[in-house]
Order: structure tokens, then sequence, then C-alpha cells
């Protein structure tokens, strides 16, 4: 099970902020296409993943990413701080 | 070498912190202080909310601050950055530098803000007329992390 957290636009469309997840997906890219083919919700939130930044175990990665050992994924738009 | 991040909601004491930034360091000839403020240039802005990971957030802005200590003779760094809600003109966060010299000062708080404007987990909505919108990241923001 990953915990997986959505931050901004995308906790807005997908329409909450943190959900557990069962999946055997082997990586980032892999578990997003499993989300998007549950509901038009997260095809919303995922369909252009080029607006999107994804961090593994609170670090920065791409989407190619191994799922491996990896207990907490978010996914949000590009940062915005300062 | 002194490191210090902090992550809140409540407005803080810009000037305390400045006048306690450093203080008693007397090999630290340099000091410098940057203020991000919530701006209005059109003046029809209501507010701000700013959210962020907490967890993330504390770690990415550390890292981002060891960094700074690693590439420029920094006796000491500070970070604040707030989240939640905010009026215009309110402090959104403050970075501090000092080191011997004013170079790496300067340098290292421009690395800071560079820094933490595209890499640590923030995300600003703005409130106008009763609408919301997400601050839309700029190309420009991304594009000065190449200089370093």
């Amino acid at each position: 099970m990953i915990d997986v957290l959505y931050f901004a636009w995308v906790r807005e469309r997908i329409g909450l902020p943190k959900e557990r997840v069962e999946s055997q997906a082997a990586t980032v890219r892999e578990l997003v296409e499993e989300l998007r083919a549950r509901e038009e919700r997260y095809e919303a939130a995922f369909a252009d993943l080029s607006a999107l930044r994804v961090a593994v175990d609170q670090e920065l990665a791409d989407f190619d990413a191994p799922l491996a050992g990896v207990r907490e994924l978010a996914f949000f738009p590009p940062m915005t701080g300062g | 070498m002194a490191l210090r991040v902090v992550v809140q909601q409540e407005p803080f004491d810009f000037g305390a912190e400045a006048e306690g930034f450093a203080a008693g360091r007397h090999d630290l000839g340099a000091v410098v202080t940057f203020t991000g403020v919530v701006r209005d240039v059109a003046g029809t802005l209501e507010g701000m909310e700013i959210e962020h990971y907490p967890g993330m957030t504390e770690k990415a802005l550390t890292k981002i601050a060891e960094e700074a200590q690693a590439r420029w003779s920094l006796g000491e760094v500070l970070v604040i950055h707030r989240h939640g809600p905010m009026a215009p003109g309110e402090r959104i966060m403050m970075v501090a530098t000092a080191s011997p010299h004013r170079q790496d000062a300067f340098e290292a708080a421009e690395f800071l803000m560079d820094y933490l404007k595209s890499r640590a987990p923030f995300w600003k909505k703005e409130r106008s007329a009763g609408d919301t919108a997400w601050v839309a990241a700029r190309d420009e923001d991304e594009a000065a992390l190449d200089r370093w």
C-alpha cells in the first residue's frame, strides 16, 4: 500500500488530499495510468503530465522513478514558493 | 555554521528576526536579508492562501539551505516561510545570510530565493473579486536555476 497525496489544483480536481492505493505498478508512470483508468476526475487531473510534478518519499523525482519500497507519493503542479 | 528553517502559519517578527540573526558573530561582517511580501499590483487582490506539503517542505528548505552553506562561506543561514491565509502587504517569507564578506551573503541569498521559488513545495492561490485562482509557475523562475 502506498500513501498518495495530492496538492493544489490536483487535490481539487481529484477531490481529496490523500488516499491509500493498492498497486503492483513498477513505476510512478504506471501507477498514474492505473489512476487515470479509474474515473474521469483522475483523468482530468493527470491528462497532462508535463504540468505535474511528483515527489517520491518527499523527494522530487520523475515519472519513471521505481515504486519498489516507496511509502509515500505526492502529485502537484509546479511549485510557487517565495 | 548555524542553519535555521522555520515553517509556520502565524506572522513572524521581521525586526526581531533581523536583530537576532547572527547576533554576537563578530567574524561575520556581511548580513543580507530578503523579505517576500504579498503583492497586489492591480489593487484588486483580496487575499492569498498558501498551501504546502508538511514534512517535505521542511526537508526541501533544509536541503536548499545546506546546499547554500556548501557553496558559499556562510556563518549563518535563516529561512522562514509561512503558509495559510494572508492579506496583501503581509510578509510571506524571509531569508537571511551572514558571511565574512558581502559577495557570499548576496549570492547565497539569491540562490536560496531562486531555489525555494521552484523547488520548495508551496502553492499560492489568489482571491480577487470573490474568485480564486492558483498562481502559475513562471518559466523565468525555472530558468533562473540554470545560472547556479
